[in-house]
């Protein structure tokens, strides 16, 4: 009977960490159906229903959507729906590169031997062990000078100057994933066992048919999950992104930096609670997923 | 040429490493040698950058600049040697922090019931999915004069009969150090739990029976055998603290300045990005050597686990 397990000071340190993660995200979700619009103290939940919004001072009195008169603000706000939609384009974009790109890597430095083959995996280490500022600095750099240069070259004025946009970051993101990507599928791939392959070249097949019929498959759930994190790393990136970014290429955690920095009214909470609703979701059906397949 | 490329190992390895390998060479590789260029430059009166080598860069981080005032030819002011000094002790405290909130946490888990475990790995998993952005703005939300923890205090003073000024939290390094510490908990808890996890029971058992008491259990089982864990951890946490100013800029305004702040406004307010360059790569080189030391010391903790 181990004597630790009952530890109270274990107990009760979990307890209170426990609380310490939570607590502010649940008061920011509170504050997302807060009547005042200046938003500074909680002034109570929008009371009533009615046809058009009515405000007195700062505090909305009632509205069409009543409690939710937030979420309703935010879902008529055109800035909120193209960050969004960017975010999705980039992170799906730089995640089906990066898989695929980070996959082909893993595969050539777990059982190849090629020129070159000590360089890739320490550059590929680099972009983990460096604060992401100095990469995102280093990108902005390259793509300010490259971008001068060749704008003076070829005379580019007006809209055809390149500049950083939706390009810029997706390019961005696929720097920085790759790495991920590569790490995981590696990892998987060491663990891997041949005789597997062995056995199927014995029987007659040849190399890409072994590669898409016994290896690949079993490599499948660490490029996945390679994808996942790549996924995941692009929704959520602010740094680089930050550096690269452009008019029209603003995503949801740049938006909601912008807003931080000017006007702050519950409708950033409203934006919070609903994106902290859509990745639980999506992580419960990811785990229903998975439990199924096991 | 296919024929070639079908016996050549060597060129399949290269063919198949080719996309990754340009990319990092040309996202990763060459924006470093660039920003190290860029920074033995001048800056331009348009914000730009003239090549030539020049250390003036460097000696202003050094504290030492030419443009002093009372007509001295040079002089010491040691503004940005603080500010390097400030982020690398932020980076230790909310380390030393993190670990000491975290350890309990990962311990409980690790040790918990195997069927509970998943709930409060994932518990713990929850906040580290939402947006940092979020979290940064939630504490912002609690430390404000009229925040909800003001707004605590200030009932539990009125119960005891105390008079009660809300305090200034935020805006403050220690509302910078409490984000911190806030943002990259979850990051510490893993690597320990995923190390913790690895004891096997016997080796408690073992202890027990050859009579060690729970401190001697802990201090000579239980946590040189997380020490990986710690380690791991450790890498996770500094050098993202070292390069963060996302937190300092919106929980510290003008107050807290840190490495990465200080980056961050010579490219876009002040426009210098030979001096931002410089700044940047002296980050880097910190962030190196604390880390070769560090490992060299304790290892690289192999458990770096990708949630």
């Amino acid at each position: 009977m181990n004597p630790h397990r009952r530890s109270p000071f274990v107990i009760v340190a979990t307890i209170l960490v426990y609380i310490f993660l939570y607590a502010p995200i649940l008061v920011l979700m509170v504050f997302s159906f807060n009547a005042s619009r200046a938003n500074v103290k909680f002034e109570g939940i929008i009371p009533a229903f009615s046809e058009r919004v009515s405000m007195d001072g700062s505090l909305v009195q009632s509205s069409p959507c009543g409690p939710f008169h937030w979420f309703c603000e935010l879902a008529r706000n055109r800035d909120v729906k193209e960050a969004a939609g960017n975010t999705l384009l980039i992170a799906v974009i730089s995640t089906l590169t990066s898989t695929v790109i980070g996959t082909m890597a893993a595969l050539a430095l777990q059982r190849y031997n090629f020129r070159l083959k000590a360089f890739s995996q320490v550059s590929l280490y680099i972009p983990i062990v460096i604060p992401e500022i100095v990469m995102g600095i280093g990108i902005l750099v390259l793509f300010s000078q490259l971008f001068g240069v060749l704008n003076n070259a070829l005379s580019l004025t007006g809209d055809s100057r390149l500049a950083l946009g939706l390009g810029t970051v997706i390019v961005s993101h696929i720097a920085f994933s790759v790495p991920f990507v590569t790490l995981v599928v590696q990892a998987r791939l060491q663990g891997f066992d041949k005789s597997f392959e062995e056995a199927a070249m014995d029987l007659g097949a040849d190399e890409w048919t072994t590669f898409r019929r016994v290896t690949f498959p079993m490599i499948l759930p660490g490029v996945l999950s390679g994808g996942l994190l790549a996924f995941t790393l692009s929704l959520d990136d602010f740094v680089i992104t930050f550096f690269t970014n452009g008019p029209g290429s603003t995503t949801l955690p740049i938006y909601v930096y912008g807003l931080l920095r000017r006007i702050i009214t519950p409708q950033v909470n409203a934006l919070s609670t609903v994106w902290i609703l859509i990745v639980l979701s999506a992580v419960f059906l990811l785990q229903r997923l998975q439990s199924r397949e096991a | 040429m296919l024929k070639r490329l079908r016996e050549s190992k060597s060129a399949q390895g290269t063919l198949l490493a080719m996309p990754t390998m340009l990319w990092m060479l040309a996202l990763l590789i060459i924006p470093l040698i660039l920003t190290t260029i860029i920074s033995f430059g001048k800056r331009s009166p348009d914000g730009d950058v003239i090549y030539t080598f020049t250390l003036d860069n460097y000696v202003r981080l050094l504290g030492y600049s030419t443009n002093c005032d009372a007509g001295q030819a040079s002089c010491f002011d040691p503004l940005y040697l603080h500010i390097l000094s400030r982020s690398l002790s932020l980076a230790f405290n909310t380390t030393v922090l993190v670990i000491l909130l975290a350890y309990p946490l990962a311990y409980f888990i690790a040790r918990a019931n195997p069927k509970r475990r998943n709930t409060f790995l994932f518990m713990v998993l929850v906040p580290l999915w939402t947006n940092f952005v979020i979290r940064v703005y939630a504490w912002m939300m609690l430390l404000r004069k009229e925040g909800v923890i003001n707004l605590g205090l200030g009932w539990l003073a009125g119960l005891v009969g105390l008079d009660f000024q809300p305090l200034e939290m935020l805006y403050t390094p220690g509302a910078v150090l409490v984000g911190m510490v806030y943002e990259f908990l979850p990051f510490m808890i893993l690597p320990i739990f995923t190390s913790l996890e690895k004891i096997e029971n016997s080796l408690y058992e073992a202890a027990a029976d050859l009579g060690a008491n729970p401190i001697k259990t802990f201090l000579r089982v239980t946590l040189p055998l997380s020490m990986p864990g710690v380690v791991a951890g450790t890498i996770l946490v500094f050098i993202p603290v070292m390069g963060t100013f996302i937190v300092s800029d919106i929980l510290g305004g003008r107050q807290v300045i840190l490495v990465g702040n200080l980056i961050q406004r010579q490219f876009l307010d002040a426009r210098d990005p030979t001096f931002g360059s410089a700044a940047s790569l002296i980050l880097m080189i910190m962030t190196l050597i604390v880390t070769y030391f560090y490992t060299r010391k304790f290892g690289f903790g192999e458990e770096i686990v990708a949630a």
